[in-house]
C-alpha cells in the first residue's frame, strides 16, 4: 500500500510518501498506523497519537477504525485548515 | 454551473463570480477569504492534497445543490505561497433568491474548513514558520450544517 504524509506529519517523518507492505493481521487504518509507528523514531513522534491525526483511505476521509479492505492509498496527516 | 479551481496563481475574485451572474437568477452570494495580518504573519503558505482537494471541493458542491435550490456554484481556492492582504480562498452561490445564495455560501466555507484537505502555514518577518492549528469554533460551525 501507498502511504502518502502531509503538513506536519510529512515534515516529523522527513517523507512524502512511501510504500509499505501491510502486515496480515491488520484489518483497519489503526492497526496499520500502530505498526507504521513502531517502524523508526520518527514514524513513533508523528503517529503516536491517532486522536490528534485524520486519514484518508483512496482520497476519502475515513475513521482510525475503517477496515482497510483492497485501499491502494493510505494518507496520514493532522486536522485540516484550509479556508 | 460547478465550478472547482486550486490555483497556485493569485486569485480573481470577481472572475468566478461573474458567470455565476449571469444565470439568470436574482442572488448571487459570495465569501471570500483573505490573508489576515496578524501578529507580525508575511504571508500563509497552504499545502494540499492534490486530487482529493479538487473531487473533496467538487461534493461539497454537489452537497450544497442537493440541499438548496441553486442554479451554479464555484470554488476556488489557492495554494502555494499566499501573501498578507491577497485572497485565499472564494466561495460562491447563484439561486433565485436570496436564502439559498446565501445558506448555500455559509455551508460551503464553513464544510471547506472542516473537510477540505488543505493545511496552512504561517510565516513570520522574523522568518520562522509554523503549522496553523485548527480550531473547534470551526467544528462547531461545520457540525451546524448537520
Amino acid at each position: 500500500m501507498k502511504l502518502v504524509y502531509f503538513a506536519s506529519v510529512r515534515e516529523a517523518i522527513g517523507l512524502s510518501s512511501e510504500e509499505c507492505d501491510v502486515p496480515q493481521d491488520a484489518r483497519r487504518v489503526g492497526d496499520l498506523v500502530a505498526w507504521i509507528s513502531a517502524g523508526s523514531q520518527e514514524h513513533a513522534r508523528a503517529l503516536h497519537d491517532l486522536s490528534r491525526l485524520r486519514f484518508a483511505l483512496d482520497q476519502e476521509m475515513v475513521a482510525s477504525d475503517a477496515l482497510l479492505g483492497e485501499a491502494q492509498e493510505l494518507a496520514i496527516f493532522p486536522p485540516v485548515t484550509g479556508g | 454551473m460547478k465550478v472547482v479551481r486550486v490555483s497556485h496563481a493569485a486569485i480573481q475574485p470577481d472572475e468566478g463570480l461573474a458567470a455565476l451572474a449571469g444565470l439568470g437568477g436574482g442572488a448571487l452570494a459570495s465569501f471570500t477569504g483573505i490573508v489576515r495580518d496578524d501578529n507580525g504573519v508575511t504571508a500563509i503558505e497552504l499545502e494540499h492534497y492534490p486530487g482529493m482537494t479538487e473531487a473533496s471541493l467538487y461534493s461539497l458542491i454537489e452537497a450544497a445543490t442537493a440541499r438548496w435550490s441553486l442554479l451554479g456554484a464555484v470554488i476556488t481556492h489557492r495554494v502555494g505561497i499566499v501573501p498578507v492582504g491577497a485572497p485565499v480562498v472564494v466561495v460562491g452561490a447563484a439561486s433565485l433568491h436570496r436564502a439559498e445564495a446565501l445558506e448555500a455560501t455559509a455551508f460551503l466555507i464553513d464544510r471547506l474548513k472542516t473537510e477540505a484537505p488543505f493545511w496552512k502555514r504561517a510565516h513570520y518577518a522574523d522568518g520562522t514558520a509554523k503549522w496553523v492549528d485548527a480550531k473547534a469554533s470551526d467544528d462547531a460551525r461545520s457540525e451546524r450544517w448537520t
